[in-house]
């Protein structure tokens, strides 16, 4: 049985509505946000049954995750903190203030919580080049931006993720 | 009449609002596209009005849409919303805040070039935006400003939202088109371009979202009104990114022909600190890099004027750099975003870009040996007019207008 096909006909029907009807291969960067959303990364059995719903060879799906830096085959914290490192953020501050955060939870960049709750990372431009220091969270719940950030408001924000899981 | 052409929230804060949007007359523009003109009178307007593609290419915008081939259908239509170059802001603001006028934009775009699809690219970190566009599009359809029959006529408009996952050179219109099909972004050999040879093989116009946001008020104004707003050469407004050392940082819309002194010393306040300026990035992470002179300073913002400074005016991204920070560490940070970025597809590109990071790497941190920065020239000038797409090229300007407009921060 295709677990994402049982979990999630409605969605899956909803992406593939999107592409003329011999081009759902169109639908495979959608899909494979679908699988990803409940764990954080995507799970080698969904690659074989993204490419089942697509009738593609399961290689075509994973040249994806491989290619594109959201998608990740890989566990990592429930939430991850992507703090743009790029040339205009570290003009204003932006790699001082992913050392300073990493420091404060005892992480180096690339490195998850103990907990697991966190894993914090430098990453390249993501347009808010006036909003330094800024960073993006992946977690279930999608993907969302916090901008002009300080190291303090950054672990006020961990602990009401804390407090959510408990 | 507004100030504003694009960032016309700034003054009318619930333009997101479709009420407020058709209060100010929105729609009516299509509306009137569809019912009493047809779709080459559109474009000859947009041709008229001298509008050119505000991604950074510059591209005369009607003569694109005309260049559709008229032997192949579908056509399709594609709003280019990548922005991922660092400096480059301006599309995710208009989408935020403007989302109806840029959606119009599109739709007219659409029935100008007979595409009844169009497809909006995200970048993978625009989810939020994304989802929002869609009740937007979803408030649209129910409104039947989009739909099947619009107002009478025979034209159909569907318009789908399409999230890339992390990719700069999706932004390139080929490797956004392979993307949006399902594969690796990378870029197709051209010709064939787009408008012969795009999404799934058919006619297909890349436009980016600013361009797209500017062509209602054009049919709704006149080209007349449109050139009336710019300079002889660079008709309209454009809206600047201004980031890095700046006191106020943000988007700007300003005419064609302000001078960056306007854009730096009076928008965006002057330098942090007060500290002196010294250089110019005029078009993000890839511009050719200018020493920020009084005559630079002083140069309108036009396409041709930048390009004679030895520049390029491009998406109007503009990084400013003040004197505490040395140009090779500035370079050491733009090439490892194209390291980064390559799709590995051309071995100038791929390993160039990866050759290079090492190099300003070195370099920056205080080795400043000559035969290093003769390396870097060299492996630089291995990577121009080698490459299938732009990023190659973009790689390495900065790296040589840097070592040959600020020798002393490379030991020369």
């Amino acid at each position: 049985m295709n677990e994402l096909s049982a979990k999630y006909p409605g969605e899956i029907q909803k992406i593939l509505d999107k592409y003329p009807p011999e081009r759902k291969r169109s639908a495979l960067m959608p899909l494979l946000f679908l699988a990803q959303r409940e764990e954080g990364f995507i799970r080698d059995e969904a690659l074989g049954e993204i490419a089942q719903i697509l009738d593609l060879q399961k290689t075509e799906v994973a040249t994806l995750v491989g290619f594109y830096t959201l998608f990740h085959d890989e566990k990592g914290g429930s939430y991850r903190i992507q703090v743009c490192t790029d040339l205009c953020c570290a003009l204003r501050g932006s790699e001082e203030f992913l050392e300073s955060l990493c420091a404060a939870l005892e992480i180096s960049p690339g490195e998850t919580t103990s907990d697991g709750l966190v894993t914090v990372e430098g990453v390249k431009c993501l347009a808010a080049c006036d909003r330094a220091p800024m960073f993006q969270v992946q977690s279930e719940a999608g993907i969302s931006y916090h901008e002009n950030c300080t190291v303090e408001k950054t672990l006020d924000l961990i602990s009401s993720w804390k407090e959510d899981q408990t | 009449m507004s100030d504003y052409v694009i960032l016309r929230h700034r003054e009318i804060p619930d333009i997101k609002q479709l009420k407020a949007y058709r209060t100010q007359g929105g729609f009516k523009a299509f509306e009137n596209a569809v019912k009493n003109l047809q779709p080459d009178e559109v474009t000859e307007i947009i041709k008229a009005s001298g509008l050119r593609g505000r991604g950074g290419a510059g591209f005369p915008t009607g003569l694109k849409w005309s260049f559709m081939d008229r032997n192949s259908w579908p056509h399709y239509v594609v709003a280019n919303s990548d922005e991922s170059e660092p400096g480059t802001f301006k599309d995710r603001e208009i989408i935020e805040e403007n989302p109806f006028q840029f959606l119009e934009g599109l739709a007219i775009t659409s029935y100008a070039v007979g595409a009844e699809a169009a497809y909006i690219y995200l970048r993978g970190e625009f989810w939020q935006l994304a989802e929002f566009l869609d009740d937007k599009i979803k408030e649209l359809e129910e409104s039947r400003l989009l739909g099947k029959k619009l107002f009478g006529k025979k034209y159909n408009l569907k318009i789908n939202t399409h999230l890339g996952a992390g990719a700069y050179i999706c932004g390139e219109e080929t490797a956004l088109l392979e993307s949006l099909e399902g594969k690796r972004g990378q870029p197709r050999l051209r010709p064939p371009f787009p408008p012969s040879y795009g999404l799934y093989g058919k006619p297909t116009v890349v436009n980016n979202v600013e361009t797209l946001t500017n062509v209602p008020l054009i049919l709704e104004n006149g080209p007349e009104w449109y050139r009336s707003l710019g300079t002889d050469e660079s008709a309209g407004v454009k809206v600047f990114s201004l980031s890095g050392r700046v006191n106020n940082p943000g988007n700007f819309e300003l005419p064609f022909g302000s001078t960056y002194r306007e854009l730096i010393y009076g928008y965006g306040r002057g330098i942090l600190n007060d500290a002196p300026i010294k250089a110019i990035l005029p078009a993000g992470a890839s511009s050719a890099i200018l020493r920020a002179t009084d005559q630079v300073l002083d140069t309108p913002l036009e396409y041709a004027s930048v390009k004679k400074l030895g520049s390029d005016l491009g998406s109007g991204s503009v990084i400013v750099i003040d004197d505490t920070v040395s140009m090779d560490w500035v370079i050491n940070k733009t090439i490892d975003f194209f390291k980064h970025e390559s799709c590995g597809k051309c071995t100038p590109c791929r390993e160039g870009t990866y050759w290079m990071s090492y190099l300003t790497k070195q370099i920056a941190s205080g080795d400043k040996k000559a035969e290093q920065v003769e390396l870097l020239l060299e492996v630089a000038n291995n990577i121009r007019g080698k490459c299938l797409c732009a990023l190659g090229e973009f790689s390495v300007m900065g790296v040589l207008t840097s070592i040959e407009r600020f020798p002393e921060d490379f030991g020369r």
